[in-house]
């Protein structure tokens, strides 16, 4: 026998499906390049995925179009529900930090969508990423709904649905180079005017700089020496820095040998500390970072990151006057 | 060397946990572990402050100072004297 849901209900069922068309993937397309960054956004209310009965279990998620898809996607040939939050387009994680993904948006959602009229069942499937802005007891004391954490990957959903218990391994978050990958487009929008500025008035140090800082580094990231990202980033800095002060250096063999060594030491001292201030800028796009680490990072660097960079360009403008 | 991570917010008192495991379950970096029907705070280190342990422990076992983590939002916080970190990110 095949429990029908009561469509009598007064609020409204959205239906979906497991499958991304392309329209979907133009629209993730846009998100990593930041086009319209807080546009990507799904309808938040209750949602049909398959053909779902009152026993079906209840996914929650966020109503960022890439959050919403990953999950959806991830839930081929199974039947279900999914509860989409107000999340004002931004993905589970950062949501559960802002609390939008949290518990009163949580039990707003769970009332306006009537979700006890649909469901027979008492039991919510949470992101294990959403968890920070959560408070499971208290949703169940505030709707009788029990809040059960799924895996951090939506991937691993299927797994987990046979026995619900996620393994360790379904529980850590990864930052895979996938991932550091994905991310670098954000980071190349977030810079390109200043990188287009210093193009056009022919600054390729600093450009290489703000390149290295934004394709390099998210790539390289683990393999780089020392744990700090500023520190990363200065070494990361000074790699890139190395051939443009040879080049500096080499240039004009005919001119006085304090003027190549202080051409080659502008670059010396500008090129570091952008890659590692944007290194360190990058500590917001990772899923490991501490926010007191960043903070003992900043009062760390970013004094040196200032006087490098304020030297080397009294140093660069001193040079063309002198000249 | 200097390792801006090696500590954090993060304070376990074990005296009020009642082993209900949730920790463990929400924690994305391995930080607690099961033992003898108590939590164990086994890694600390690997700690983000994202809070997860501490919104979803009913005993209150748990502190951590969590918050918006990205250096430009500490920083614009800072120069426009905002207490607390507003993110831009999507």
């Amino acid at each position: 026998m095949t429990a029908e849901i009561d469509k009598s209900s007064k609020a409204e069922l959205h239906v979906t499906t497991s499958t991304l068309n392309a329209k979907n993937y133009w629209d993730h397309f846009l998100a990593r390049w930041a086009v319209n960054r807080e546009g990507h956004r799904v309808e938040p209310g209750l949602y049909a995925l398959g053909k779902p009965t009152p026993d079906s279990p209840v996914f929650v998620s966020a109503n960022y179009t890439l959050s919403f898809d990953t999950l959806r996607s991830s839930l081929k040939d199974i039947d279900g529900f999914i509860l989409v939050l107000d999340t004002k387009g931004i993905n589970v994680l950062c949501a559960a930090g802002k609390g939008t993904f949290g518990t009163d948006e949580l039990v707003n959602r769970i009332q306006t969508t009537q979700l006890q009229e649909v469901v027979n069942h008492r039991t919510l499937i949470l992101p294990q990423l959403g968890a920070p802005g959560v408070s499971g007891f208290e949703v169940t004391k505030r709707t009788h709904f029990k809040v059960e954490y799924g895996p951090a990957c939506a991937r691993d959903l299927p797994e987990y649905l046979k026995t619900h218990t996620a393994t360790p391994a379904m529980r850590r978050v990864q930052f895979t180079l996938m991932n550091r990958l994905t991310l670098i487009p954000v980071e190349l929008v977030s810079v390109l005017l200043p990188l287009l500025i210093l193009l056009l008035i022919g600054w390729k140090g600093p450009a290489a700089a703000i390149l290295a800082g934004t394709i390099l580094f998210p790539i390289l990231l683990p393999w780089i020496p020392t744990h700090n990202f500023s520190t990363k980033g200065f070494i990361l800095g000074a790699v890139v820095a190395l051939p443009f002060a040879i080049a500096a250096f080499m240039k004009d063999p005919g001119s006085a040998l304090w003027l190549r060594s202080a051409w080659a030491l502008v670059y010396v001292l500008l090129i570091p500390p952008i890659t590692a201030y944007l290194a360190l800028n990058f500590t917001g796009a990772t899923t490991f970072t501490s926010r007191s680490g960043v903070q003992r990072e900043m009062f760390a660097y970013i004094p040196t990151m200032a006087w490098m960079f304020g030297v080397g360009l009294l140093l660069n403008i001193g040079i063309i006057f002198v000249r | 060397m200097f390792n801006a991570y090696q500590t954090n917010t993060l304070q376990y008192d074990p005296a009020l946990c009642t082993g209900c495991g949730i920790c463990m379950e929400v924690c994305p970096h391995g930080a607690f572990e099961m033992r003898d029907r108590l939590a164990y705070l086994v890694n600390p280190q690997a700690c983000m402050e994202c809070g997860a342990c501490q919104s979803n422990c009913p005993f209150n076992a748990i502190h951590v100072e969590s918050g918006v983590g990205c250096a430009s939002a500490i920083i614009r916080a800072a120069l426009l004297g905002k207490k607390e970190a507003t993110c831009s990110c999507g």
